[in-house]
This record gives C-alpha cells, sequence and structure tokens, in this order.
C-alpha cells in the first residue's frame, strides 16, 4: 500500500510549506517544473508541425493529461510495493508480448498491439518498465558487483522481451528496452573485465544480427545511414531533408511558425519522429541548445533522485529510467541530424503520439515515488 | 535463484559507493553525448548553414507526376467507344477572393451549388494552401462556363480548370461489353503498381476498361516544379513526357450491337454473336445496360443502391454472367453425340406418344406436344424439338457419355474470353453429383439433361461459343473482344491473332452434316420450330429454339414434368449461324420470360444476322 510515516515529515522543516504539500502527494516539484517546462515547448512546436492544427494539439494536450495523471498516481505506490509487485509485472508482460506475437493485430505491418476489448494496448511499452524493474529487483537481492551466474541469469531476463519486441517488429522498442537493461548491469557494478568483453563480442554479433537478423528495410536505413547520397529519393530521403531543415534554420532559426523545409511537405513525418527538424530549423542552434537543456536538467533531477535513492532497487531503477529517457533523446536527435541510422524513435514528450507518454511519465512518476518515499535513516 | 542467505553479507557501504562512481560515469558519458549533439548541432547549423540554405532553396524544386491520357476504344470499323473529354471544375483561389462567402453567394446566383459541395469546399480549405484554387463545382456545363466568364470581373479569385474525364459518347450502348472507370478506391489501391498510378485517379473497373486496364493506362511522366518560399509554384518543366496508354479496337460491330439491343424491346435478356472462323465476339448484348458515366462521375449512393438492388439487375453482365439452362438448344450437341457414338443413325425413328416412362418407374416424362409427334426421326427430333425423341436418345447415350462429349464444346467451362468476370456455367456428371450434392445420379436426371434441363447451366457466350464450334465444324477458339491494338499517332494497329485452342474430334463428317441440315429446317422447314424467321431470307440460317426456367431443380423435388413444362416457357433462347454452310455469325440470344424461343429470340437473332451479313447493301 501507498503509505508513508508521519516521521517522514520531521525532517522537512527547512522545507516550505507548499513544498511540505507537494512532498505529501509524492511530486517532486523539481522535476515537475523540468517535465512542464519540457511538454510546453513539445506543444508549440507541434502547433507549428501540424500546420496549426488546434485540433490535433488538444489531442496532445488530452493525452499529456491523461499521462501526467498516470505519474501522480504511480507517484503514490511505494519503491517497496514496486519492488514487490516486479517479477509479477513482468509476468504479465511477457505473457502479454505472447499474446501479441499469437493473435496480435497485424497494424502497419508490425504486430505490436493487443486488443483488449475496450482499448487497444501495446505490451512492449509496459515491459519498457517492467524489464529495468525486474532486473533491479533481482539485482538487488545479490551481492554487487554481481558475479556471472548473475549476470547471466540477467542476460536471459533481458533477452526474451528484447526479442520478442524485436520480433515485431519494432526495432526502436527493443533497442531501448535493451539500453534500460544494460543501465541497470552497469550501475550495479557490472566488471570492466565483462564489459569490454560484451564490446568485444558486439562486433561478430552485429555481423550475425546483419546478415539473418534484420528486415531488407532495417538493412537499408543502416545503408543510408552510412551514405545518404545513395538514395536521395527512397531511404536517404528523410535524413537528407531533415539535415537540410536543421542546417537552414541556423544560430537564431527562422522563427516560430516561419520554417519551410518543414511546411513544403519535403519533411516527412514531422509531427512524430521528424520533429526535431521543424523545432531546429524556427528556433535555431540557440532553440536546439536551450531544449536540450531542458532535457540535461531532466535528467540531472533523474540521476540526483537515483544518487538519494536508499537502497539497491531504488537506485538502480531510478538510475535506469533516467538514463534510458537520455538514450530517447539521444537516439532521436542523433537520427534526424545524421550522426545514428533511422530507428522509430520519437522526441520524448515533444513527439505527436500517446503511447509511449505515458510510459515515460509513468516512469517518473517512479522517480518522484523513489525520491518522495524515503526513509530517513540514511544522511 | 538467489540465495537470502547471502544478504547478510552485503556491504551496503561498498556497494552504495560502487553505484555512485557508477553513477558518475554515466552521468560524464551522458555529458560527453549532449556535447557530441550540440557539436553536430553546430557543425549543421553554423558550419553548414550557407550550404544547407542553398539546399533549401534547391528544395523548392520538385517533381510531380503526371497521369497520362487513357487510351481510346473503338469498336471493330473505328467508331469511337471511349473517350477523354474535357471537364470543368469550379475553383476559388482563396488569396484572390477578397471574401469567400460573398464570392459563393454570388456563384450560387449563378450556377447550382449544393449544400454539400460547399462544406466539401471548407473541409478542402483548411488542408490547402492560400493561392492553391480549391474545387467548388465540378462538370460545368458550356452554359454555366458561360455565365461565369460573363461575370469574371466580379469573380474576384475565381477559376475554371479543366481535366480530362472519361467519356463514352455512345452512352449506354455496349456498357457491359465496354465497361467504365472510375476513382480508384481503397482496395485497388494495395494492388497497384504505386509510382506508374502516382497521378492517376481513374481505373478500370468491369468491362474491356477493367481487363484491359494495363494496357489503356499508359506511362506516367514527370513535372520539374520550382516553387517559391511559401511553396508557390514559380515555373514547371516537364522532364518526362507522359506515355499515353494505347488504343484498343474492339471486335464489336458497334451497329450490330445497336440492332441487337434495340431489338429486345422491353425485355430483358443477353445475345452473344461471334464470329465462327476466329472467335470474335461481333456483339456482347445484356439487357439492361446502364449509363456508365454515373461512374464516371462520383457516384452517389443513392444511385448506386438502385441501380444494385434493382430486380432487372442492371448492372449485372448476363451474356458473361448470367447461368441458364440452355434448355432444347442443347439438342443438337446430344443428337450429334447420339451419331458419333453409333446409338442411333438418321434414319431410324421411334414413335413419341407424348411421354416417355422409365423401366420400374410409373411417372410420365411428358414431351411440351401432349399429343406427341408420332413417328419421329433425328431430323424430325430437331426440326419440332422433339422431347421424346432425345429421352431415349440421353438413356442409351448415358450421362457419362453426354457428359464427356458436351465437355468436349466447352459446356460448363469458361470460354476464356479476355474479359473478367465470366461464370463457367455447369456442366453435371455423376463425380460432380456425389460431390456436390452426395447422393448418386438417377435416370431421370439422365432424361432431363438429354433436353437442357437439370442441372446443366450455360451462359449466353458459352451458349453462341458452342454453336460457332458446331457451325465451322468443330474448331474451338477462345472468344476474343480486342479486335487489334493501335499506338497513338501512329497510323498501323496491331491486329490481335485469332486463339485457337483446339478441335473437336469428328469420328465422320457426316453426322455432322445430319445435324447441320436439321438445324437447316429448324428455320428453313415447314414445320421448324423457327420458322417464323425464314420469309424473305437471303441466306441460309441453322437454328435450334429452346426454353429455359432459371430455378434449379433441388435435389429432393419431385420431378413434377407438368409443372416444369409450364415453367418451361419462362425463358426464351435460340441458337443459330448463317450463313448455314460457311458461317460467318454464330448468334445465341436469351430473353428473360420471353416464352417461345422461335416466337421470341429467334426474330432477334435473325435481326443481328441481316444487320451483319447484309450490311454492305
Amino acid at each position: 500500500m501507498p503509505g508513508f510515516s508521519k516521521s517522514e515529515f520531521t525532517d522537512t522543516t527547512r522545507i516550505h510549506a507548499g513544498r511540505r504539500v507537494l512532498h505529501r502527494f509524492h511530486v517532486d516539484l523539481p522535476l515537475l517544473l523540468g517535465l512542464i517546462v519540457l511538454v510546453a515547448v513539445g506543444l508549440l512546436v507541434l502547433y507549428s508541425a501540424s500546420e496549426q492544427d488546434a485540433g490535433l494539439v488538444s489531442k496532445q494536450l488530452i493525452r499529456l493529461g491523461i499521462a501526467f495523471t498516470v505519474m501522480f498516481a504511480v507517484a503514490q505506490i511505494s519503491p517497496d510495493t514496486l519492488r514487490y509487485w516486479s517479477p509479477w509485472l513482468f509476468g504479465v508482460g511477457l505473457i502479454m508480448l505472447i499474446a501479441v506475437l499469437v493473435l496480435g493485430e497485424v497494424g502497419k505491418g508490425a504486430q505490436r498491439w493487443l486488443n483488449l476489448g475496450f482499448f487497444t494496448f501495446q505490451p512492449s511499452e509496459l515491459m519498457k518498465l517492467a524489464l529495468p524493474m525486474l532486473l533491479a529487483w533481482y539485482l538487488s537481492e545479490a551481492i554487487l558487483p554481481p558475479k556471472f551466474k548473475h549476470i547471466m541469469v540477467a542476460v536471459v531476463m533481458m533477452l526474451i522481451p528484447i526479442y520478442m519486441v524485436a520480433k515485431q517488429p519494432d526495432l526502436g522498442t527493443s533497442l531501448l528496452l535493451a539500453s534500460s537493461g544494460i543501465f541497470v548491469l552497469f550501475l550495479a557494478g557490472l566488471r570492466w573485465l565483462y564489459i569490454i568483453i560484451s564490446m568485444l563480442m558486439l562486433i561478430p554479433t552485429s555481423l550475425l544480427l546483419w546478415f539473418y537478423g534484420m528486415h531488407d528495410y532495417q538493412r537499408s536505413r543502416v545503408l543510408t545511414f552510412i551514405n545518404p547520397d545513395s538514395d536521395l529519393r527512397g531511404s536517404g530521403y528523410h535524413i537528407n531533408q531533415s539535415s537540410i531543415a536543421i542546417g537552414s534554420g541556423g544560430t537564431y532559426g527562422k522563427g516560430w511558425l516561419n520554417g519551410t523545409q518543414s511546411h513544403l511537405d519535403f519533411l516527412p513525418e514531422r509531427k512524430t519522429d521528424f520533429i526535431f527538424p521543424v523545432f531546429s530549423e524556427e528556433f535555431g542552434l540557440i532553440g536546439a541548445i536551450i531544449l536540450l537543456t531542458i532535457y540535461a536538467a531532466i535528467v540531472a533531477r533523474g540521476l540526483v533522485i537515483a544518487a538519494q535513492a536508499q537502497d539497491t532497487f531504488t537506485r538502480l531503477l531510478a538510475g535506469s529510467i533516467t538514463l534510458t529517457f537520455f538514450i530517447y533523446v539521444f537516439i532521436n536527435i542523433g537520427m534526424v541530424s545524421g550522426l545514428l541510422p533511422v530507428v522509430g524513435i520519437p522526441l520524448p514528450l515533444v513527439s505527436y503520439g500517446g503511447t509511449s507518454m505515458v510510459t515515460l511519465l509513468a516512469g517518473f512518476g517512479i522517480l518522484m515515488s523513489i525520491q518522495t518515499h524515503r526513509k530517513l535513516i540514511a544522511s | 535463484m538467489v540465495q537470502r542467505a547471502s544478504i547478510t553479507f552485503k556491504d551496503h557501504f561498498r556497494e552504495t559507493h560502487l553505484f555512485q562512481q557508477r553513477l558518475l560515469i554515466t552521468a560524464i558519458i551522458t555529458i560527453i553525448l549532449l556535447a557530441v549533439l550540440i557539436a553536430r548541432l553546430v557543425f549543421l547549423q553554423v558550419l553548414s548553414h550557407d550550404h544547407f540554405t542553398t539546399l533549401s532553396e534547391k528544395n523548392r524544386l520538385d517533381i510531380l507526376p503526371i497521369a497520362p491520357i487513357r487510351g481510346l476504344i473503338y469498336d471493330r470499323n473505328g467508331v469511337l467507344l471511349a473517350q477523354n473529354l474535357p471537364s470543368f471544375t469550379l475553383q476559388i483561389v482563396p488569396e484572390h477572393s477578397k471574401d469567400l462567402k460573398k464570392t459563393i453567394e454570388e456563384l450560387k446566383k449563378l450556377v447550382v451549388i449544393s449544400d454539400d459541395e460547399i462544406k466539401q469546399f471548407y473541409k478542402v480549405l483548411k488542408e490547402k494552401r492560400r493561392f492553391e484554387g480549391i474545387p467548388l463545382r465540378f462538370r460545368l456545363n458550356d452554359v454555366e462556363r458561360a455565365k461565369i466568364a460573363v461575370n469574371q470581373d466580379r469573380l474576384p479569385g475565381v477559376k475554371i480548370e479543366a481535366q480530362l474525364a472519361r467519356d463514352y459518347p455512345l452512352g449506354s450502348l455496349a456498357s457491359h461489353a465496354i465497361g467504365y472507370v472510375g476513382r480508384i478506391n481503397e482496395r485497388e489501391l494495395q494492388n497497384l503498381n504505386a509510382p506508374r498510378y502516382s497521378a492517376t485517379e481513374y481505373i478500370g473497373k468491369v468491362g474491356v476498361e477493367r481487363s484491359y486496364e494495363d494496357i489503356l493506362h499508359g506511362e506516367v511522366g514527370t513535372v520539374l516544379v520550382e516553387r517559391n518560399s511559401q511553396g508557390r509554384v514559380m515555373r514547371s518543366e516537364t522532364e518526362l513526357d507522359p506515355e499515353p496508354g494505347k488504343d484498343l479496337y474492339l471486335t464489336l460491330d458497334i451497329k450490330v450491337q445497336e440492332v441487337a439491343e434495340k431489338s429486345f424491346g422491353d425485355d430483358n435478356g443477353a445475345l452473344v454473336a461471334i464470329d465462327p472462323r476466329n472467335g470474335e465476339v461481333i456483339a456482347l448484348v445484356s439487357i439492361p445496360t446502364f449509363d456508365p458515366h454515373i461512374f464516371v462521375h462520383r457516384v452517389d449512393t443513392k444511385t448506386y443502391k438502385a441501380l444494385s438492388t434493382s430486380s432487372d439487375h442492371p448492372l449485372l453482365n448476363r451474356a458473361l454472367q448470367g447461368q441458364y439452362p440452355p434448355g432444347s438448344t442443347l439438342k443438337p450437341f446430344i443428337g450429334l453425340a447420339g451419331l458419333e457414338a453409333n446409338l442411333i443413325s438418321s434414319d431410324e425413328s421411334l414413335k413419341c406418344p407424348g411421354y416417355y416412362m422409365l423401366k420400374n418407374d410409373d411417372r410420365k416424362y411428358r414431351d411440351w406436344k401432349k399429343e406427341g409427334h408420332g413417328e419421329t426421326n433425328l431430323t424430325k427430333a430437331l426440326v419440332e424439338s422433339c422431347d421424346v425423341y432425345f429421352y431415349d436418345l440421353s438413356l442409351a447415350l448415358k450421362i457419362d457419355r453426354m457428359e464427356s462429349y458436351l465437355a468436349r464444346f466447352g459446356v460448363g467451362q469458361p470460354t476464356g474470353i479476355d474479359i473478367r468476370g465470366e461464370a463457367p456455367g455447369l456442366l453435371p456428371s455423376k463425380q460432380w453429383k456425389q460431390k456436390t450434392h452426395r447422393l448418386p445420379w438417377f435416370p431421370g436426371e439422365t432424361l432431363i439433361t438429354g433436353i437442357g434441363q437439370g442441372f446443366t447451366l450455360t451462359t449466353p457466350l458459352q451458349l453462341a461459343n458452342i454453336t460457332a464450334i458446331l457451325g465451322n465444324g468443330g474448331q474451338r477458339y477462345k472468344p476474343r473482344i480486342i479486335h487489334a491494338i493501335g499506338e497513338p499517332g501512329v497510323e498501323e494497329i496491331t491486329l490481335q491473332k485469332p486463339r485457337h485452342v483446339g478441335v473437336v474430334q469428328k469420328d465422320n463428317p457426316e453426322n455432322w452434316n445430319i445435324i447441320i441440315k436439321a438445324m437447316k429446317q429448324v428455320v428453313h422447314g415447314l414445320r421448324g420450330t423457327a420458322r417464323g424467321i425464314n420469309r424473305n431470307l437471303e441466306y441460309k440460317v441453322a437454328g435450334k429454339t429452346g426454353t429455359a426456367q432459371v430455378f434449379g431443380i433441388k435435389e429432393d423435388e419431385e420431378y413434377d414434368e407438368e409443372k416444369i413444362a409450364k415453367k418451361l416457357r419462362d425463358h426464351a433462347l435460340f441458337i443459330s449461324f448463317a450463313p448455314a454452310d460457311e458461317p460467318r455469325i454464330a448468334v445465341a440470344v436469351i430473353v428473360e420470360n420471353g416464352g417461345s424461343g422461335g416466337a421470341v429470340a429467334a426474330p432477334i437473332a435473325r435481326k443481328v444476322m441481316d444487320a451483319y451479313l447484309l450490311k454492305d447493301n
């Protein structure tokens, strides 16, 4: 049960009354402020990217409302409860993933959705939280740094959902799942020897993936990444147009709603994955740095929460959630600016779309829970 | 699993230290990655800014597809059947119109504009740019265009755009054969070659328009378009000319087709005329016809519903898809089967008392002539269409031999005509009955199969085709509707070759002559069932009348011959070819609810043969 003891508040004498109320409702003010600023900027960009479609923006606003509600709700759950339910949550997620593969509805050529009768649901989203929770739960009961046996078990736990999500096929999400797992392991103190060995193994593994594990369209995306000019009309088009939009924005940008590349239909998917080029065309380098600063502030707060967390489970979980959020940002901006191959990962809390938003904010709910349910033994 | 016991050995201080150390490393990596992103952005936005600004200017060059002009359709004599005519659309360019509402009000005074059209206009308005013309009314006629042209100065921002739209100058004539085009729908879109159709709005839906879509469509072209920073097209330059679709010359003789369609009067039915020498379809009639233009211009659901639910089924192509029992028109083929099997000869005869009875069965299988035909040989049986003679013959032939002989002509098989959607008809056999009805074959069914009733079903096309085969001495051709294909702008046309698919084996050519002679008497003989059409006939016709019912006999239904005999009169049939000795045309006619084949169907065939054979006079 989401409980708290009176004693939690005895230490908060130096905190203002307002913060006290926030704390009582398990809200972390710095994190909340960061998210609100980010979301506000996001809506502004979306308005421009959607050709000033107020209907679309209000739809996004409703989704945000739902996602923030979920965040506040999750924040009320104590980390102990979260830990207790971690393996169960993972089990449910796994069953749902199997269900999706077996009877999932085929949408857009990929099986990602599960129709629960009253609404459709993407089990891989649940996995984004369930996997780091499971790993954090598992490793929190081991002596750290983890021994070889524990690492192996953890790797198996990771590979099962990653493989199933990749099979859907949803490369972006499986990449995020992998990084969330790797962060838990790394933060748990995975020995450098293992890290070096697995990095060396990356080369043959990626070769194997290239030849046996990838779809043609995925391969062509990687090839285009290496040489975008090779196929300007086909798959290189995205990256090329995106670079033009960003580059032509210059230092100060063309001004809000004044972007030309993004509005002339040259830029595909400009409301979703490719929203960053719209932003940087209109707000320039200055705007982009400000946006990155907002993201950095949120990540920084997440890392502080992780650093202050009191037990292994919460710190591993907080660290993984925060770093995965950063990976989201890095992969998205890296991909639209031509640093990384195109994988379908949206710019978190800015791109249009609802599914990942709920998961992201649920993750921040966990961070808030961790921060506000601390017991006052350490310090 | 992790052992609980180990918890006691946990070194919390060490673990915390390790974690903090790791967290610090990730924080540093995060900062490095952020720096990488910023460096990349600096590279793009500051160092390469000029380069990308140039590219963004260039980006205003866009390549747009141009739809090819659809090929034309002619009849065999070069009469135009399908063409492309400019269709005029009333558009308003918002940025030039000072007051949209007022402009629309003004326009309403000049031309009819429905509320739906205005609603649609405002919907499209939201999606388009201010300098783009937004359609308000489609298909303006000349008067409306003139009215707008005269008032042009009072209507700022109003313009009229011309677009090519499919047009069928002869209207509903041969509408089933030609077919029509309509807007590409969702399902078709998925199966299309997307680049080729990137500028195309219409696609063939039925008939030749659909079956020859590939040839008619043509190849897409491209235009290079230069836009300014708002996206306005400043200059355009054709990069690749679209290649118009090829023209089709149908085998149809549209004059014959017209005669045929008119001959039906108010009756529904179908007629197919084939050139027995090569399988060319001279006329392909399905009545009622429909106006193909309805489908070209956004068919409204009301009109479509009325068409598709009408009890007359005007959208059904009866010639290809209507399956009817052939009735007595099958008798010449059964007779030929008997002769070739040496079961009968032309001089053997039997006495027809007006009914026929099977051994161990007290049911009477009646002849259509109650009092009977008396002494009847094969010729008389065909000329007067005696049922009893053929009951007896079928019993001797048995279903197996009947089935295998009729199959040689193609009964119960699609003819393979080059128009999609042909129905196969049905040729029953013992195996077929066992498979579909799970019942053995009964002798009574053999009898009625012998007079073209029972399970047997043929399409009018199939009937015309087997008649053509009989007329030309056993040569089987796939019927075809395309006479020639023409390249646009090229004088010469490529004639299509006949598609010969085999020969019906003849054991004795004399047998065929006996049948054809008898069929000549059907028309020219004193007692022939189609003698009504022989007046002033300038050539010899071989024919056979028939009557048919459309409902199927259910397996458990008693064969009440009397009841059937009455219903047999429902549909009138006639097959014929002419000139009888060297046929140039074979015709099959079915008139739904027409009554007697000789009185109703045969005159239609005569008119068609006259129109075709005597056209030079």
